[in-house]
């Protein structure tokens, strides 16, 4: 019996099949996880995101504080009340911790972190807090759900109340403000436009059945996977871990180099391996015929002995082959080989991004 | 609980075979089996006029979860395969017993079906495993 969201019900009672998710009993799909992702590509779908840990930091040194612990630089926020930064949160080593989102409110900041690295990352936060005057709070009482599509935003305008609406409607991409007992960011994990909404778990069930009810499809882990594989986004301990560099895992633009008085923890280590040019780097893979791409295969490049590994392999359902991200030596070329099911398979290699706002991109 | 038909019978690794009435066997994956794999997107059926044995792999279906040999359940030489799996690989999601069906075989010897697991064998096992 694992943790359970303020949503449990609702996933049984819509037939979700429940799966182990990081310690947390979550909906994997359903019926059909294909037909939820095309029902997100296309017009509107959603997810229980509850299981995800938020913190906030509030204190004097609040913004001095995340300068020093995250990677990417919370002053770019400061020109726009409620805008959003993803980033890093790496060890000494240069390392990730996790990766994370982080939203300025003002004199405070909300970040939002991954569930199973919920208790490292209280811990590493709290840790270095030591130095800076800052509280470290997490918020386990607001449940989260994702409304995700190019029907996300106005059919869940069309739920809220005539200031929330407005609030919505004023957000650009990446930005997310206090509205009433929600908080609305314009933020997604699948690639296409959409909200994260969080509230109090005691209203998610109502406000999940209301979504439903207006034609929004229930949406599990598989599809969201699916979705963010596609998108090209990193999935943490498959992209990255604390052993593999942000530089390795397609995160260097997460990375402000400037100022470059800004000591932020990892630093160091992340300027000598960008000099030495030392690590590996993250590419897309597409294999056009029958098969499906698979995590842990080995990948072999031309003129290497060095071997790279698929971090995500699926099949695309809106490509309808299957693609795959990939660890590899930096001297890759247009196409490697991909050990699978014990033959080598040549596959294309491409940026890792596949598919934006219901189009292909490759 | 998974959809087990009476009349047919079953592989621990989740395949299903079915006599014809022209003695010709027809093999495909259980209720159980599409279920626990999820949406199926490929299937690799063998060709017609090849041949397949007990205990060898005789075709792979995979879903987005994960690849899966497929073993077939009498020895013979295979005579149809459902073509229809290569467009529409999601049919064995919606109908593993009968449009899901993957393959039929001219059996060399129909008892090597004696050896496979009858519907209440196949329960047990299912229920075992949960």
């Amino acid at each position: 019996m694992g943790n359970k969201t303020a949503l449990y019900a609702t996933h049984q009672a819509m037939g979700g099949k429940l799966v182990d998710f990081g310690g947390w009993d979550m909906p994997l799909h359903y019926g059909s996880q294909i037909e939820e992702h095309h029902k997100v590509r296309q017009s509107a779908g959603m997810f229980d995101v509850s299981h995800m840990t938020v913190v906030d930091v509030t204190g004097s040194d609040a913004k001095a504080y995340l300068q020093y612990l995250l990677a990417n630089d919370v002053a770019k926020l400061d020109s726009l009340l409620g805008k959003a930064l993803y980033s890093g949160m790496l060890n000494h080593e240069g390392g990730v911790i996790d990766d994370l989102i982080v939203y300025n409110l003002g004199d405070w900041y909300r970040v939002v972190v991954n569930c199973s690295t919920r208790e490292k990352d209280l811990a590493w936060m709290n840790e270095v807090a030591e130095k800076f005057s800052v509280a470290i709070t997490e918020r386990p009482e607001l449940a989260m759900i994702a409304v995700q599509g190019p029907e996300a935003i106005r059919i869940a305008s069309s739920l809220v109340s005539a200031e929330q609406a407005a609030v919505i409607a004023s957000l650009t991409i990446f930005q997310g403000l206090p509205a009433g007992d929600l908080f609305i960011g314009r933020t997604g994990y699948t690639g296409e436009d959409g909200l994260e909404i969080m509230l109090p778990s005691e209203k998610a069930p109502a406000f999940w059945q209301a979504l439903a009810d207006a034609g929004v499809a229930p949406c599990g882990l598989g599809a969201r996977d699916t979705l963010r594989l596609e998108a090209g986004m990193n999935l943490y301990g498959h992209e990255m871990d604390e052993g593999v560099s942000p530089l390795a895992a397609n995160m260097g633009w997460t990375i402000a180099w400037q100022p470059a008085e800004r000591d932020f923890i990892g630093r160091t280590v992340l300027e000598a391996q960008k000099a030495a040019v030392s690590t590996q780097k993250l590419v897309g893979l597409v294999l056009r015929e029958r098969g499906v791409l698979r995590a842990e295969q080995i990948v072999s490049v031309d003129g290497s002995d060095e071997k790279g590994v698929i971090t995500s392999g699926t099949f695309s359902p809106s490509l309808g082959y299957s693609i795959a991200l990939a660890r590899v030596p930096r001297n890759i070329g247009s196409h490697c080989q991909v050990e699978m099911r014990g033959k080598q398979v040549t596959v294309e290699v491409v940026a890792p991004n596949f598919v934006r706002n219901g189009k292909a991109v490759i | 609980m998974s959809d087990i038909r009476k009349e047919l019978k079953y592989l621990s690794s989740h395949e299903w075979a079915r006599v014809e009435e022209d003695g010709t066997v027809t093999i495909g994956i259980t209720d159980h089996a599409q279920d626990a794999l999820g949406d199926v997107v490929f299937v690799e059926t063998p060709e017609v006029g090849s041949r397949v044995a007990v205990g060898e792999e005789a075709g792979v279906v995979e879903s987005v979860k994960a690849a899966s040999d497929i073993y077939t359940l009498v020895s013979g030489e295979v005579i149809a395969v459902n073509e229809a799996l290569q467009d529409a690989p999601e049919t064995v999601n919606s109908s593993p017993y009968d449009d899901g069906w993957f393959f039929r075989v001219q059996p060399d010897d129909l008892s090597e079906l004696e050896e496979a697991l009858d519907a209440a064998e196949y329960r047990e096992l299912l229920e075992s495993d949960e």
